[in-house]
């Protein structure tokens, strides 16, 4: 039996691993000695759970469910204010002509939209989310990256989603990698002694290997990340089933060890209804029924809401829905 | 002893976007030629290909309006000449399907494809016969033009296997439409055929979509559909009750509806431009002059 998880901290859990993140040598050898991935077994572990049938009410919850996980994004180069206060009125009422669907969990924008979105969702429970650190490659001077990080948090920013140095990462400077979540970590705090969530991207369309999802994954747990998100969005290919599955495991075996636990976001490439419920059956099966909460899993996405909102039509309706009927985002 | 070679008992498929997938469904089914012998089986479309065939027309929708009318009618005239290159598999799934002599099957041909040549020549002509320059009391240009309605669900006819399919198809996608289409459900293989002229055609994947199944389970959930802009009740001509039902669920995102005709028309008869002018709608631009 786990610990529950509001007996551990994330103090606990850095104490626990501090002889592994002593030393570049000593986490090198600890992320090394992680057992492997088999790649080819995992590949079709996720698919074979990609087939499973969710019909009726099961599909009624899991649409419903999936809709409060939603980050819905925006993060072009393009974005305007206007756009910005379109999304989060959206967030908040997802589909206006019926009451009863729930809201999107959080925004996610840019930083110089942070105080537009939060404007507009004030008090309305959802989140604004942030990215920074030089997203999306996150090529930039650490005080630079600690001072976007800043401006994100002071901006009102609930959650700040940050990209980690894949080039320090590939090249094996973990330490560096460490220390610089921990530096994020430390510069989401706010004035009032509370802070805002880290999300810790790793772009795993960069990392190559599955071995490496998985360092990457302990890598971010052990430096205080409170979520782990597989793309910025930016990178073919994006979030896939298998690295999520990896993703999950490693957020399962975190808190058999810890007692503390991580979430987890995909992001990027999840378009339809139908592969965000294969990833509410690939959290329930891999990580555990714990984890099927907007607090503890999360969706990168623009496209994927209006599909859901179009099933979750057709759900009640009993007849097929249009994108003429959804807005346009 | 020689050995008897062992018959090719094929199962066809669906045309969705371009493609030829297996129903989604799983099922496929019996087809009988007019004799009641084997001939192959069809693939049995369920309300989810019928759904994936919406979204694949949908998709192909903005490409297909904006050829300009002389390239559609080019495609079209070329799905005429690869149809002729099928001849002898064409006249053989009509004489099959409808049990017609081999003169009578060629002669049906001949008009489908005669048919199809016609439509394509409308192509760059519609406009100019139910287009107008209106006269107006002031100093502008007044222009009504023909706009295809957008995704056309057809319910191609029960009897007239290739004839009634074409009269049915041509002059939905003529104008810019793309067409879910529900072939016979009793004589699906002159359909197959047509599918596989337009995938050897230059016709853009997902402008002509084909299903072959039964249209009285599949069209209630193309009447009802919100992304359907249109549908042709031809393949329920003469059972008044599902035609009605079908207008009343087409109601609800105010579809266009041509509405079934008692009895399955005459195909060979002169088709008028009733069947293209359905499909379109009537864009009235105001320009000023002299500026």
């Amino acid at each position: 039996m786990p610990p529950s998880p509001t007996t551990a901290t994330a103090e606990d859990a850095a104490a626990q691993f501090s002889d592994v993140t002593r030393s570049d040598a000593s986490l090198r050898g600890f992320l090394h000695g992680l057992p492997g991935v088999d790649q080819v077994g995992a590949d079709a572990r996720a698919a074979a759970l990609g087939t499973r049938s969710i019909k009726t009410t099961a599909k009624a919850y899991a649409l419903d469910l999936a809709i409060r996980m939603v980050d819905l994004t925006t993060l072009e180069g393009q974005d305007t204010h206007g756009k910005v206060r379109a999304l989060a009125a959206k967030a908040m009422r997802p589909d206006p002509a019926d009451a009863t669907c729930p809201a999107t969990a959080a925004v996610c924008v840019y930083p110089d939209m942070v105080a537009t979105a939060k404007e507009v969702l004030g008090e309305s429970g959802v989140h604004v989310a942030a990215v920074a650190t030089a997203f999306p490659s996150g090529r930039a001077a650490l005080d630079i990256k600690l001072a976007d990080t800043r401006d994100a948090v002071e901006a009102g920013a609930d959650e700040i989603d940050m990209v980690i140095d894949r080039g320090a990462f590939l090249s094996g400077r973990y330490l560096q990698v460490f220390e610089e979540i921990v530096a994020v970590r430390e510069a989401c705090a706010r004035a009032d002694g509370s802070s805002a969530h880290l999300k810790v991207i790793f772009e795993t369309g960069e990392l190559q290997t599955y071995d490496n999802v998985r360092r990457a994954s302990w890598l971010a747990m052990m430096a205080g990340g409170h979520f782990i998100k597989t793309s910025t969005g930016k990178v073919q290919p994006a979030a896939t089933l298998p690295v999520t599955m990896i993703m999950l495991q490693a957020v399962r075996d975190f808190r058999e060890t810890t007692g503390q636990m991580v979430g987890v976001k995909p992001a990027g490439g999840i378009r339809t209804a139908k592969d965000a419920i294969k990833y509410l059956v690939l959290v329930n099966e891999v990580a555990g029924p714990d984890w099927l909460d907007p607090d503890w899993f999360r969706f990168g996405a623009s496209t994927l809401l209006n599909e859901l909102l179009m099933q979750r039509t057709k759900m009640t309706t009993g007849r097929y829905s249009g994108p003429d009927y959804f807005t346009l985002d | 002893m020689t050995m008897s070679r062992v018959d090719v008992r094929k199962t066809y498929k669906l045309f969705i976007g371009g493609a030829f997938p297996r129903s989604e469904s799983g099922y496929s089914y019996v087809v009988h030629d007019s004799k009641g012998a084997f001939v192959a089986n069809a693939a049995l479309a369920s309300r989810k290909d019928a759904r994936d065939a919406v979204v694949a027309a949908r998709k192909a929708f903005g490409g297909w309006a904006g050829k300009t009318a002389y390239n559609r009618a080019q495609i079209l005239y070329r799905i005429a000449e690869i149809m002729e290159d099928r001849r002898p598999q064409l006249v053989q799934a009509v004489r099959q399907s409808e049990g017609l002599s081999g003169s009578r099957a060629e002669k049906v041909l001949d008009e489908s494809i005669d048919r199809l040549v016609w439509y394509a020549g409308w192509a760059d002509k519609l406009t100019q016969v139910v287009g107008n320059a209106n006269p107006v009391a002031g100093p502008y240009f007044n222009l009504s033009t023909p706009e295809p309605t957008g995704v056309v669900g057809v319910l191609a006819p029960q009897e007239s296997s290739l004839l009634g399919l074409v009269s049915a198809v041509a002059p939905v996608i003529v104008t810019g439409n793309t067409a879910v289409v529900v072939s016979s459900y009793r004589r699906p293989l002159p359909a197959v055929t047509f599918a596989e002229c337009l995938a050897t055609s230059d016709v853009p994947g997902g402008v002509v979509n084909i299903l072959t199944g039964d249209a009285t389970t599949i069209a209630p959930w193309l009447a009802g559909h919100m992304d359907v802009n249109a549908i042709d009740l031809l393949g329920v001509a003469g059972d008044t009750e599902l035609a009605t039902s079908l207008e009343v669920a087409a109601a609800d995102n105010l579809k266009r509806v041509r509405r079934a005709p008692a009895a399955e028309p005459d195909f060979a008869a002169d088709p008028g431009l009733e069947a293209m002018t359905a499909f379109v709608e009537t864009k009235t631009v105001w320009h000023p002059i002299g500026v």
